[in-house]
């Protein structure tokens, strides 16, 4: 069993589970069940009737099926929506009482939740199944009046901001996952920065699935108040599974007058094997609301885990000067399916966007990028830029570009360039032929074509993402 | 130290080398030419391990069947090839691609790796006795550099991993008198160390800054003549066709 694992590890080293004892709700979805999530975290009846809504609007919503990659048909009775380690049940006050396997659990993934162990000045939530393990640097903080707490805990200590800001950017109605994910969210991150505050550090969460047949469906709320900066990193790994789970967060994020927020995700759920045997459906609905004047919102993400991998984090540039961008890096290998991109939509006047997407494709993989930029009437003296790169591996995947352009606004531009191309024969002989074989050549290949897009992320992460661009593309060169 | 036997070569059925001999000792400078389509690239596409060939015959390396290893082999073994048409590598920074040779070709020989400041110190050092621009450094490999700067980026190359065999070919074609001198020097710094070159060439002009021991005329597959420096006088004299 120890060589299986260790064996499996070398493909995919996130892939040990845990094995701790769990609380879960029954499975299948049902009120019951939400009213049973709502219950075990004691939420006020406005976030219980909040959630039946949902409910009762998902009821009447179909599933999308406009997207690139098929997958079998989900039983959503046959899921289970809560999953809680049980040691949880006691709520532990402080990281010494946490469950000393959950600890070794994030060790093993990197991730020391002890304080003194943070050299590095992040701040990290972590979210393990269904409930948020620990969150680090509280109190440092806090002195500035910076709430990053879970979304349980943020519904307990300040439900006036969670009830203000929560389904504002994503409704209830919005789509078939998303409205999903409001009747069940389990946990997920929160963060308040107050007006004029600039976070002093890199605020982190980090998602887990451990348990099986558990959907994960987290929420994050985070409300960058006027002039106010922040920097949010999210990392995603699952254990290796044979059947599929489902992840299907939301994220919400609001930036008033001025304020500016930075998102980075570096998502490696597992992928699924070589045959295309298991993995993560990533169906992830992220949105921001550039809600003031000159307020900015950044996305970056590295795309390279899950099976499939269906999301558009988007921008809606509400506010006069405001600016949104999309930084992507999206890895296909073997069986993974990728649909991703962004929604640009500029409503306010002389707003901006950007968007760098650089897809690459290996194995019998196959990638979309789709986006839509939408210049509304009133968007006056507006402009986007987008670039679409794809680059493929082998003769065997699949690279589209499906980019939709509506423009409504005579004064406004954009411009759109797409290219695609493969790694030459020749230039891995070249590499070769100084001294490096063909995997650390196709790993110096791929990451200087996605260098645009990895500049964007903070220093500690862009190393991390190197590698895991390297190792991602591992026998992919025959 | 490279001794090539009875090397014939094919691609898409059609023969390019036949029946091919040459020995290289340690510290020799030998030159072979010919004119297009004598097999001269096919040469040094098989030497560093290029795939798409059909190949029957033996090379050795020191004490290696070349045949045996991989390209990126070959290369710690201390095989250089500075390329006729150098690639361009989009997005990657020409110091940083310059480390990771030079890291991955240490590594594999089991020697210790060089830290950014110690590569940075070697690699100014050599770009200054090359007189290439160390601007260039920074910026992506070879992407906007004119024909000549790729080729002085190949020997700037060359002179930092300090191959024990390094194959030019056809650095010399496109380069400007001073061009041709830098490239000159590069080669005569590492030859004084007794490495040993192979530089493939129309021309006879580099040979007049590069004095070659042995010079061998190459025509459809076959060495058909073998001298000294003199044959490259003669050949420019009377061209390829009356050689013979």
């Amino acid at each position: 069993m120890r060589d299986k694992q260790i064996e499996d590890l070398k493909d995919y080293k996130y892939g040990f589970s845990t094995d701790i004892e769990s609380i879960k709700a029954p499975k299948g979805l049902n009120e019951d069940v939400i009213k049973f999530i709502s219950n075990i975290k004691k939420e006020p009846k406005w976030l219980l009737d909040w959630r039946l809504k949902a409910f009762e609007r998902l009821k009447v919503l179909k599933e999308p099926d406009w997207q690139k990659p098929k997958y079998p048909k989900i039983d959503y009775q046959d899921l289970y929506y809560y999953s809680a380690p049980k040691s949880f049940n006691d709520k532990p006050k402080s990281l010494d009482e946490l469950d000393p396997k959950l600890l070794e659990t994030y060790k093993k993934l990197g991730i020391p939740l002890q304080e003194q162990k943070r050299l590095n000045g992040i701040a990290v939530d972590a979210v393990f199944d269904s409930v948020s393990v620990a969150t680090t640097f509280k109190e440092t903080l806090t002195k500035q009046g910076i709430i990053f707490c879970s979304i349980s805990e943020a519904v307990q200590e300040h439900p006036e901001l969670v009830k203000k800001y929560l389904g504002t950017v994503i409704p209830l109605t919005d789509h078939f996952f998303a409205t999903l994910n409001s009747a069940v969210f389990t946990d997920g991150s929160f963060v308040y920065i107050p007006p004029g505050v600039r976070c002093p550090m890199e605020l982190s969460t980090y998602f887990r699935i451990n348990a099986s047949d558990t959907g994960q469906f987290e929420r994050t709320l985070i409300i960058a108040d006027k002039g106010s900066y922040v920097s949010y990193l999210e990392g995603c790994t699952a254990p290796m599974r044979d059947e599929n789970q489902l992840h299907a967060a939301n994220v919400e994020l609001i930036a008033l007058e001025d304020a500016e927020i930075k998102y980075s995700t570096v998502q490696n759920w597992y992928p699924g094997d070589k045959d295309g045997k298991g993995g993560i459906y990533n169906f992830v609905t992220k949105r921001g609301l550039c809600k003031g004047n000159n307020s900015k919102i950044s996305w970056t993400q590295v795309e390279t885990g899950s099976a499939i991998t269906w999301k558009y984090p988007s921008c809606i540039l509400k506010g006069d000067n405001s600016i949104g961008e999309f930084y992507s890096i999206a890895i296909t290998n073997n069986h993974q399916k990728a649909d991703t991109g962004t929604k640009m939509i500029h409503l306010g006047k002389n707003t901006k966007s950007k968007i760098i997407s650089k897809g690459i494709s290996a194995g019998y993989s196959d990638m979309t990028y789709r986006g839509l930029v939408d210049i509304s009437p009133n968007a006056t003296n507006s402009n986007n830029f987008t670039q679409c790169d794809s680059l493929l591996m082998g003769n065997k995947c699949g690279a589209h570009t499906v980019p939709y352009i509506k423009n409504k606004n005579s004064d406004s531009n954009i411009a759109h360039e797409a290219t695609t191309s493969k790694i030459s024969e020749e230039q891995l002989h070249y590499c070769q032929q100084r001294g490096l074989n063909a995997e650390e050549a196709v790993g110096l290949i791929v990451n200087g074509f996605c260098k645009e897009v990895l500049q964007q992320l903070p220093m500690e992460f862009a190393v991390e993402a190197q590698k895991l661009v390297g190792i991602s593309l591992e026998g992919s060169v025959g | 130290m490279l001794k090539i036997s009875n090397l014939s070569a094919k691609i898409d059925n059609k023969s390019i080398l036949q029946d091919f001999k040459l020995e290289i000792n340690p510290g020799e400078v030998h030159a072979i030419m010919g004119p297009n389509g004598s097999g001269k690239s096919t040469l040094s596409n098989i030497l560093s391990g290029k795939k798409g060939y059909e190949v029957t015959g033996e090379v050795m390396f020191e004490n290696n069947d070349l045949f045996s290893l991989e390209t990126e082999e070959r290369a710690h073994k201390g095989i250089f090839l500075a390329f006729q048409y150098p690639l361009e590598i989009p997005g990657v920074n020409t110091n940083v691609f310059l480390k990771t040779s030079l890291n991955a070709i240490k590594k594999a020989r089991g020697e210790k790796e060089l830290d950014a400041i110690q590569f940075l110190k070697l690699v100014k050092e050599k770009a200054k006795e090359l007189k290439f621009d160390e601007e260039k450094l920074g910026r992506q490999l070879n992407v906007g550099f004119s024909g000549g700067e790729k080729k002085k980026n190949e020997i700037l190359q060359m002179s930092i991993l300090n191959p024990k065999l390094s194959i030019l070919d056809e650095t010399d074609s496109g380069l400007d008198i001073d061009a041709l001198k830098t490239v000159a020097d590069g080669v005569n710094a590492l030859r004084k160390k007794n490495n040993s070159f192979l530089i493939i060439t129309h021309y006879q002009r580099l040979l007049e800054y590069i004095k070659p021991d042995f010079v061998h005329v190459l025509m459809n597959g076959k060495i058909i003549k073998s001298g000294g420096p003199e044959l490259a006088l003669e050949l420019e004299e009377k061209g390829y066709e009356k050689i013979n």
